[in-house]
């Protein structure tokens, strides 16, 4: 089949990504004191990789993306699992969190809690899984059509 | 220190995460699962040891105060039951390297058999009602992986029943929850318990209390509820529906027995009539399944049924005897259920069919096949030096002395017509002439180990019931009057 030539789909997927990434990322750390969090934050990001799924296609994002979003999901929980069982090194019960304040040379007086280790675990798990689902059912399509032609 | 009562859930789901990591590597992945399901049984076994010895534990996840945060209770009955998972599970897992197709094994076997084990330990060890949610969903959904893995046909058929049911019960669970958190305004167990007798809102706590009911009741198998079960069981290979025969409903069960010995206990003469009435009928109906058929894994699965049926009819006699009994029963019949699955399973791989009526003779190819199940099948029918006699002797002892006497008749009669079911298996199938055409050249041996280590418990328990009596009484006292717990919870 000829693939049609949509020039404007791809350029407007090139800055729109970059848009969305950093509206996933700006989500992610504003969980803690606005809406947001690891988990909506994990699917706006797997918002934006699809759509650059959907604008270049299967084959080209292959060659550019060269990691197996399988993997997020056992990274994921395990980021979220190790944050639970460090508190057992300052002999805290499961999953104590904790948090302070910091000087940071650009960010200025920061509050920084290890609660964002665990919302880092919820959003690569979310990824990872999100894309997981979505990339299988769009292989399986594939297949059969490769099926077709070889019929 | 507390944290050791996070340990039975964290060692499987840490060991499930890492083996995906090493997938493709299959002796690695088998060695990790063999070594981590011992290192967590002995770690079981030690807290339950400590949590006997030295009574409840009680984790506060997060160092968050009582009623605010999670909590997770160890408390004799969770322990029991905890370490019992994790003997069914070691027997399973080294079952399993023998049984499986190495496509199987691939597609992520073990991973989600070790997140079963951690959401089954969780079930047992959550002190909270929102909680024991979340740890059902988690092994549900372990299980909806394993029932459909390999994707034959008839896994298919009988998947989609089985997580459309289940859906639907979970989907009513949560509904529940929050029609008792608008009345009650707290999830935690211990707090429920406490406010339950306080709110006076008679009524509507006795419909959420029937409510609840219907959700455990569909995930334990009762009897309006249970006709989902004994086709979805005998579908994928032998060492999952082991693990689904030994865990899964008994973890409704459990859920049974803790909502209502603990929360729901201000009007005893309504909701535990009820469980005495379906006691009675799930008794009668699972085993005239069972007698139904001629598949043995069927009938196997069928005899999950009347077990429930007991175990219900304790809770619902609901005296200290007949609640030790109910436990007793538990312990029984996860091991019981287990170590039958996995017989069958080397029965019907020797001889190539599951159709009682094509088999007969084995006795004379594996004698120690044939005299494992003989054991297993007295036990399960409960007759006196195995584990299940203990048990159903104290249900229906509790069942007497408490005039429930048409529903403890029904049990006795029912105990022959398992040990008729389960019989056939062994006087068809092991005596006979010998119908197989040729003798296959297969080992059975390491299907056969896993079974005897499973029959080696219910041997000791039976035998040794004078050593555990005590104990499982005293859990039966606790169940009864749950002060021990609420205090162990509340106080800290």
């Amino acid at each position: 089949m000829q693939r049609s030539n949509d020039l404007i789909l791809k350029t407007t997927t090139t800055i729109i990504v970059f848009i969305i990434m950093g509206f996933s990322i700006y989500l992610f750390f504003a969980g803690h004191n606005a809406p947001g969090g690891g988990f909506i934050g994990g699917l706006m990001t797997s918002g934006a990789l699809v759509l650059l799924y959907v604008s270049y296609g299967f084959k080209t994002m292959e060659r550019v993306i060269r990691f197996d979003f399988k993997n997020f999901i056992p990274i994921g929980l395990l980021i979220a699992v190790l944050t639970g069982v460090g508190s057992f090194f300052f002999g805290q019960p499961f999953l104590s969190h904790t948090d302070a304040y910091f000087e940071l040379p650009i960010l200025g007086h920061t509050h920084l809690a290890t609660a964002i280790l665990f919302d880092l675990g919820v959003y690569f798990t979310v990824v990872g899984v999100t894309m997981t689902i979505i990339l299988n059912i769009a292989a399986d399509e594939g297949e059969e059509e490769l099926s077709k032609q070889n019929m | 220190m507390s944290n050791l009562v996070i340990l039975p859930i964290l060692l499987p789901l840490l060991t499930g995460i890492f083996l995906v990591f090493f997938n493709s590597k299959l002796p690695l992945v088998r060695m990790i699962t063999k070594v981590m399901v011992i290192i967590n049984l002995i770690a079981v076994s030690a807290i339950a040891y400590e949590v006997v010895q030295n009574g409840t534990m009680v984790l506060k996840a997060g160092d968050w105060t009582v009623p605010y945060g999670i909590v997770l209770v160890a408390d004799p009955l969770a322990m029991v039951l905890v370490v019992t998972a994790n003997i069914v599970a070691t027997a399973c897992a080294f079952y399993a390297f023998h049984s499986l197709d190495e496509q199987r094994e691939r597609f992520y076997f073990y991973p989600l058999f070790q997140l079963l084990i951690a959401g089954v330990s969780g079930a047992f060890l959550t002190g909270d009602l929102f909680n024991l949610f979340v740890f059902f969903e988690v092994l549900l959904i372990a299980s909806y992986g394993l029932i459909v893995l390999g994707g034959t046909k008839e896994q298919f058929r009988e998947s989609f029943k089985y997580i459309i049911i289940n859906l639907f019960s979970s989907i009513l669970f949560v509904t529940t929850v929050s029609f008792l958190y608008a009345v009650v305004g707290t999830v935690n167990m211990a707090q429920l318990a406490e406010r339950v007798g306080e709110v006076e809102q008679g009524g509507i706590l006795t419909t959420i209390a029937i409510l609840l009911l219907v959700v455990f009741a569909t995930k334990g198998a009762l009897f309006p509820l249970y006709f989902w079960l004994p086709k979805s069981y005998t579908v994928p290979p032998t060492v999952i529906s082991a693990l689904f025969g030994a865990l899964l409903t008994k973890v409704g069960v459990y859920s049974i027995l803790r909502v209502f010995s603990l929360i729901f206990v201000y009007d005893l003469t309504f909701t535990h009539q009820l469980f005495i009435i379906l006691a009675a009928f799930t008794l009668i109906f699972g085993v005239v399944g069972a007698l139904s058929t001629n598949n043995i894994q069927l009938i196997v699965a069928y005899n999950i049924i009347p077990a429930v049926g007991y175990m219900i009819l304790g809770i619902g006699v609901f005296s200290a005897t007949a609640l030790a009994g109910s436990v007793y029963y538990l312990v029984h019949d996860m091991i019981i259920k287990a170590a039958l699955f996995l017989l069958v399973g080397a029965m019907a791989a020797y001889s190539g069919t599951s159709d009682l009526r094509k088999m007969g003779g084995l006795i004379k190819h594996q004698p120690v096949l044939g005299w494992l199940f003989f054991i297993a099948a007295l036990a399960l029918a409960g007759l006196p030096p195995f584990s299940g006699f203990v048990g159903k002797l104290l249900i229906l002892r509790g069942a007497f002395e408490e005039g429930h006497y048409t529903v403890a008749v029904i049990g006795l009669l029912t105990s022959l017509l398992i040990l008729i079911s389960i019989i056939k298996i062994f006087i068809k199938g092991f005596w006979g002439e010998d119908k197989l055409e040729k003798v296959p050249n297969i080992s059975i041996r390491n299907k056969i180990m896993p079974a005897a280590f499973l029959l080696f418990f219910t041997v000791l328990l039976g035998i040794g019931a004078e050593f555990f009596y005590p104990t499982v009484q005293s859990i039966g006292d606790q169940i009864i009057d749950p002060i021990n717990y609420i205090d162990s919870v509340m106080k800290e």
